[in-house]
């Protein structure tokens, strides 16, 4: 009876968005009179932080710092048309629309500035800060604040926008299966590295090493945040989770997260991940949807490296310390 | 967490001010402080609550319904069964054209799984609402169960949905969703190997902090507002409009930041019979599940089964792949046929195989209906490709990580489905993982690329 050591790989890819498309998210975006912006959604924030990379999807189109943003959420009387935050298609899908409806914003915003400033429109660049500058001229400027009184009181324009994003409805051919599921996919490679108790099954998840491609990381923290809870919770459906332990038998399941088992502070891998950028043609900036994507290798690196460490397959999930027991059992010579 | 900026250095331009910038959350403050306000933060004068009657059977005929001990209970203010349902038979996906609908609101005539919802009982406190729950007397005769998919699919099955009329979702394909590509059978006789394997998985619970719910609140103006931490407002709103009969005019959802998901709170399930208390009583109404119902009763993960058999050549080429992948929808679609579909759509998995067959089934079971979660469709077959994958490199006595590079997709390859590959990283994805877990490999996989060959 030994503590086993062993190493496992897996590879995958996730589509973004909703299989097959037909799935639109609008956005609007306006100015208050202060120049600062409004992003109206009816898409929903589940905690994953969507209003932040909304703000700065924003931020960066018009030509702002991000905190002169602010995205109002989850409102069918004022947010326009969203399918909903799930399928990895917020930051896409959203992310896109925000682009489209702050691009027509700048625009406007341009065009009163260029009145202001009586040059053209095209003309004339944002400094990032707050300010619009004419291009080569750096002296000749105007603050956004300024350009914002205007268009309210002087000008009667209306600095907004509306933004829209569909990917076409793809229907399945019925006898070959020829359909466009996803226009990208996220990537990722897993090394786990585990310790098998041969006496007890238990196992150890001693280190997770994580690759993951993402077209673009649009805030690094905020990435990091999602690819490492995504990896644990991969670890947790590995090793840990079921509703109905000794199904049809009904009686054992966790009714709380005492009985449901998960792993806690003291099970948690060493956990590593890298990055990779390769920005998609149709992604915000680039950008495409990792927040599903980043829960699935680590099981079948898991699934791996338990074999490789006690040499037996367990291909049914969860991987129990009784199912690994069994497995030994039977593999034993009598 | 590193980013490794030297790969696809070419396709990125790195002049932008606020993207790729680490910015604090603006809303993180507010999380930690416990000051963000959640939808249950919310109390209105005068507010009701709702709780279920649910079936203790997998499978029972309803033989009659008593609810006058529930109604005389102390603080009852409505019993609400199948027959004050506008619109009891519905699904949720009949918004894309997935029909037919196949799910009761209330239970009408029959149960289908252990767990279901018979009768709503609405009161002046959560006590006794649950109290009451307790006095509704159900006449049930106990049907044959049906507990697994194969099962489920053998002639002469117990039928688990009328509404379906069979145990499996039916397709414009036929009893499931099919991708065909080249000549399967050919690739199996001309290879070296041939592996046949099949895996398995338990239904699993999203785990939110905030579990599923709402509360309603009758408007002056005749409308409601459903305050809700649904993933999908116009999802939820549409469909609890069709159920309620109730033009969507007449619905105002607020939702906010929500206290986890994972694909949880996709269902419509606690909206539209909220509604319909707030909206026959004329006073707010609270339904939220408590723990044991997020686990035990709102949709799981499904369980699923995929059989996977490879056509393997000893030089390490993968020439066919057939896969039939099972998903449990338990009693009710759901969102399961889209799982299913999303499935097929997914398999062989980022490898490029010359010769492909894939057959997704979505199943009915007297099951607890399962739906979406995280990675829909695609975590259990990624187990299950990934640790073929391995089987099939042990096999041929291959390195793991090496068998990955010789079959790893890049673009312009065609997949199954017909699609050119664009945007693949697999294998740099790999190269990392190789130098980042110091699991060496041949250079000729070093220097690979997920550009076009020749390119």
């Amino acid at each position: 009876m030994a503590i086993r050591r062993g190493r496992g790989v897996a590879a995958i890819n996730y589509p973004t968005g909703m299989n097959l498309g037909g799935d639109p998210t609008q956005a609007l975006v306006h100015s208050t009179p202060t120049g600062n912006f409004m992003v109206t959604l009816s898409s929903v924030d589940l905690g994953q932080g969507m209003k932040q990379i909304m703000a700065q999807i924003c931020a960066e189109t018009i030509g702002v710092p991000t905190d002169r943003v602010v995205v109002d959420t989850a409102d069918t009387d004022t947010g326009p048309h969203c399918m909903g935050t799930f399928a990895s298609r917020g930051t896409h899908r959203a992310g896109n629309a925000v682009i489209q409806a702050a691009r027509e914003a700048r625009q406007v915003m341009l065009e009163v500035a260029a009145e202001e400033l009586e040059v053209n429109a095209s003309d004339l660049e944002t400094d990032g800060q707050g300010n619009i500058l004419v291009k080569g001229a750096p002296q000749k400027s105007i603050s956004i604040f300024d350009v914002a009184l205007s268009a309210h009181f002087k000008r009667g324009r209306s600095i907004s926008g509306r933004g829209m994003f569909l990917i076409p409805r793809s229907y399945p051919e019925k006898e070959t299966g020829a359909m466009k599921p996803s226009t990208c996919y996220a990537h990722a490679c897993t090394v786990a590295e585990v310790e098998v108790d041969d006496e007890t099954g238990e196992v150890t998840v001693l280190t997770v090493k994580n690759v993951f491609e993402i077209g673009r990381a649009l805030n690094p923290k905020m990435v990091e945040q999602q690819l490492v809870g995504g990896s644990w919770m991969g670890i947790s459906h590995a090793l840990y989770e079921t509703t109905e332990p000794y199904y049809p038998n009904r009686d054992h399941g966790g009714t709380d997260f005492n009985q449901y088992l998960m792993p806690g502070p003291g099970d948690l891998a060493e956990t590593e991940i890298i990055v990779l950028e390769r920005p998609s043609a149709d992604g915000p900036y680039g950008a495409k949807g990792p927040g599903e994507m980043c829960a699935n290798p680590q099981i079948p690196a898991v699934a791996n490296a338990v074999f490789d460490a006690v040499g037996v397959r367990i291909d049914t999930l969860p991987i129990t310390p009784e199912r690994i027991l069994r497995a030994l059992k039977a593999q034993a010579p009598n | 967490m590193e980013l490794r900026k030297s790969y696809f250095a070419d396709q990125r331009k790195d002049d932008l001010h606020e993207i790729g910038q680490p910015r604090p959350r603006s809303d993180s403050p507010g999380h930690v402080t416990g000051k963000t306000a959640y939808f249950a933060d919310r109390n209105f004068p005068g507010m009701l609550h709702l709780k279920m009657v649910r079936s203790p059977h997998h499978h029972a005929r309803i033989r009659s319904i008593d609810t006058s001990e529930a109604e005389k209970h102390p603080g009852v203010v409505k019993v609400l069964t199948a027959k004050d349902v506008p619109h009891n038979v519905y699904t949720i996906l009949i918004l894309i054209q997935i029909g037919p609908e196949d799910e009761t609101v209330l239970a009408d005539g029959k149960v289908r799984w252990k767990g279901e919802a018979v009768v709503a009982v609405l009161a002046e406190t959560e006590r006794a609402a649950q109290e009451a729950a307790a006095r509704v007397k159900v006449d049930y005769e106990v049907l044959p169960a049906v507990f697994d998919m194969d099962e489920a699919l053998k002639p002469g099955a117990p039928i688990v949905n009328e509404y379906h009329g069979r145990n499996y979702y039916l397709y414009d394909s036929g009893e499931c969703r099919k991708v065909r590509f080249g000549d399967v059978e050919a690739g199996f006789t001309g290879a070296d190997h041939v592996l046949e394997q099949t895996y398995q998985s338990s239904p699993i619970e999203h785990a939110p902090t905030e579990t599923t719910g709402c509360i309603v609140a009758p408007e002056g103006n005749g409308r409601f507002t459903c305050y809700t931490n649904t993933q999908a407002m116009f999802f939820t709103l549409d469909n609890a409009s069709i159920i309620l009969q109730m033009p969507g005019n007449k619905l105002h959802f607020v939702g906010g930041t929500v206290g986890g998901g994972f694909g949880g709170k996709v269902d419509v399930i606690v909206e539209p019979i909220a509604i319909l208390g707030a909206k026959t009583t004329g006073r707010p109404v609270c339904f939220i599940y408590s723990r044991e119902e997020e686990m035990q009763i709102s949709s799981p993960r499904a369980a699923e089964k995929v059989v996977i058999k490879d056509g393997v050549m000893n030089d390490g080429r993968i020439v066919a792949r057939k896969v039939t992948g099972y998903t449990d929808a338990g009693a009710y679609s759901r969102h399961s046929p889209y799982g299913a579909q999303k499935g097929a759509g997914h398999y062989p998995g980022p490898y490029t195989i010359p010769n492909v067959w894939i057959d997704t089934y979505c199943v009915y079971t007297n099951r607890t209906p399962s739906s979406a979660m995280r990675g829909f469709g695609v975590t259990i077959g990624d187990f299950a490709l990934e640790v073929q994958m391995d089987k099939l490199a042990r096999l041929i006595g291959m390195d793991p990580l090496e068998f990955r590079f010789i079959n790893a997709y890049r673009d312009g390859d065609i997949k199954a489905h017909r699609q050119p590959t664009e945007g693949a990283a697999l294998i740099e994805c790999m190269q990392e993982a190789s130098r980042a877990a110091n699991w060496p490999v041949a250079e000729k996989f070093m220097a690979m690329s997920s550009y076009a060959k020749g390119v």
